[in-house]
């Protein structure tokens, strides 16, 4: 399984409030999502490229992970030069690529690798859990919370019951291919797998009312401010708001 | 075994799982008696019943026929199973059903959260049973990273963590190592709360409990 796998580093942005990293990435999302002006997605490179090093990660790692995400955006390359309106720059046999469809498509991931290497560097490098329990302290309903915590919680399980399925499969030499034996085990499996988290889910609640569940959860982790935290988070909001005046007072 | 007062006591309980009418009931005309301070074993084969019949004790299934009294008082709604399950702890057959909160100590308070305790006494608890089973430094680790002794374990913390006055263990012992098993030993019989186990492990009956029940064809009988 691949959660936090970010989380066990050691720097100061593992060691922020999570709460302020989350405050911080969804603005800072939000901006970048919207802007267009160059100087201000200019500024969020670079602040995402310094959240990078500061958080001292593998870039070997972050960079697969961008790999993935930019697969994505590889087909967003594949239509939009030839399907967005304007000055035409070159053509492809009958296709006309336009200026503006380049930059509209250069934009875009720019923005998306920008936004990734930011949370990244923000949001990975706190386990999984300690974001929720951050969530929850910034008011987020507590219903979606226990769905991330269920979520994570049970991935594990689902991942350890698909494997095992897989094995007895494997064990007895199953080997797949492009036959009707193939979908339909397979789809014996999906069905299991589904099958098997319904009772799971059935199990896990009557475990929780043997324990005197009666519709209430508590949490138990509380943060507090360090003077640290309040210094990044000055600091941080600098940029941003830096950048949130450059896109829509200094160069309108 | 003396006569002291008789805690739980299943009378006439029979149980069918819906949708198997046509074979016979898992549990025909049981009757068993437990009072308070003793120890008691159930052995049975895979699929006799087990782990229905502590279901049906928690109020998590309802019984076709047959009446169910614990603590004296008749049980047969929702609500006469809520104060049976805060007074009685069952430890499940499988560790990823109990254990569902991010970290142990979560998962350890919630039980004593849902009682009633404010946070700080939630957490006393928790390090107090966790130091009982010599797991103190499993406070925050995160229950899915666990192996499966170290749920089984954290699951029993769980449920001692409600200070129940019973204790009802579904095949305890498995998954565990030798020195586990021994330490679980020691820590059943240093406490004294009435237990009802189900193991196939014979050997760990015997260091554990007085009474040993085989369950077979649905019903009961002493086993020899
Ligand atoms: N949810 C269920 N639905 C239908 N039948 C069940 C269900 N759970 C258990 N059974 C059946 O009831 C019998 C007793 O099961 P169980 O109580 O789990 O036995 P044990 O714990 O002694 O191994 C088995 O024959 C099993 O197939
Ligand atoms: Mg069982």
């Amino acid at each position: 399984m691949h959660i936090d796998n970010f989380a066990s580093g050691d720097s100061l942005l593992h060691r922020l409030d999570p709460r302020l990293k989350i405050v911080i990435a969804v603005l800072f999302s939000v901006i970048v999502a919207v802007a267009d002006k160059s100087l201000c997605l200019a500024t969020a490179v670079c602040f995402s490229l310094a959240l990078l090093l500061i958080a001292r990660l593998s870039l070997r790692e972050v960079f697969l992970r961008l790999l993935v995400v930019n697969a994505f955006i590889l087909f967003l390359w594949l239509f939009l030069p030839f399907t967005y309106g304007g000055e035409k720059l070159f053509s492809i046999g009958p296709l006309d690529a336009t200026r503006d469809g380049i930059i509209y498509a250069l934009q875009i991931t720019v923005k998306s690798n920008t936004i990734v290497v930011a949370l990244i560097a923000l949001l990975a490098t706190t386990p999984i859990i300690t974001l929720g329990h951050a969530l929850s302290h910034l008011y987020v309903p507590s219903k979606l919370i226990h769905l991330l915590f269920f979520t994570v919680r049970y991935l594990q399980v689902l991942h350890l019951e698909y494997d095992r399925l897989r094995a007895a499969m494997k064990i007895r030499a199953f080997r797949p291919g492009t036959n009707l034996h193939t979908y339909r085990s397979l789809s014996y499996l999906i069905g299991m797998l589904l099958i098997k988290s319904f009772d799971r889910a059935d199990r896990i609640r009557k475990a929780m009312l043997c324990r005197g569940f009666h519709g209430e959860f508590y949490l138990l982790s509380h943060f507090k401010l360090q003077k640290i935290d309040v210094v990044m988070l000055l600091i941080m909001m600098l940029v941003v708001g830096g950048m949130a005046s450059l896109q829509w007072i200094i160069l309108k | 075994m003396d006569n002291s007062e008789v805690i739980i006591d299943l009378k006439g309980v029979s149980f069918v799982y819906h949708g198997n009418h046509s074979q016979r009931p898992v549990l025909d005309n049981l009757n068993l008696q437990i009072s308070r301070g003793q120890r008691v074993g159930l052995i049975g084969p895979n699929g006799s019943g087990k782990t229905t019949l502590f279901h049906l004790l928690m109020g998590l299934l309802r019984p076709n026929q047959g009446e169910i009294l614990v603590f004296g008082k008749k049980r047969q709604q929702e609500k006469d199973f809520r104060e049976v399950r805060e007074k009685i702890g069952l430890l499940f057959q499988d560790s990823d059903d109990q254990l569902f909160c991010p970290t142990v100590a979560e998962d350890v308070a919630f039980g004593p959260l849902n009682l009633g305790r404010t946070q700080d006494e939630a957490l006393e608890i928790t390090r107090q049973v966790l130091k009982r089973l010599g797991l103190e430094e499993f406070e925050d680790r995160l229950t899915y990273k666990l192996s499966g002794g170290e749920k089984r374990l954290i699951s029993l913390a769980t449920v001692l963590a409600m200070q129940p006055e019973v204790l009802v263990l579904d095949e305890p012992t498995t998954g565990l190592d030798e020195d586990t098993v021994e330490r679980l030993i020691q820590i059943l019989r240093s406490s004294d709360l009435t237990y009802l186990i189900a193991s196939h492990n014979r050997e760990f009956l015997s260091k554990t409990t007085d009474t040993v029940y085989r369950l077979a064809q649905g019903k009961l009988a002493r086993a020899t």
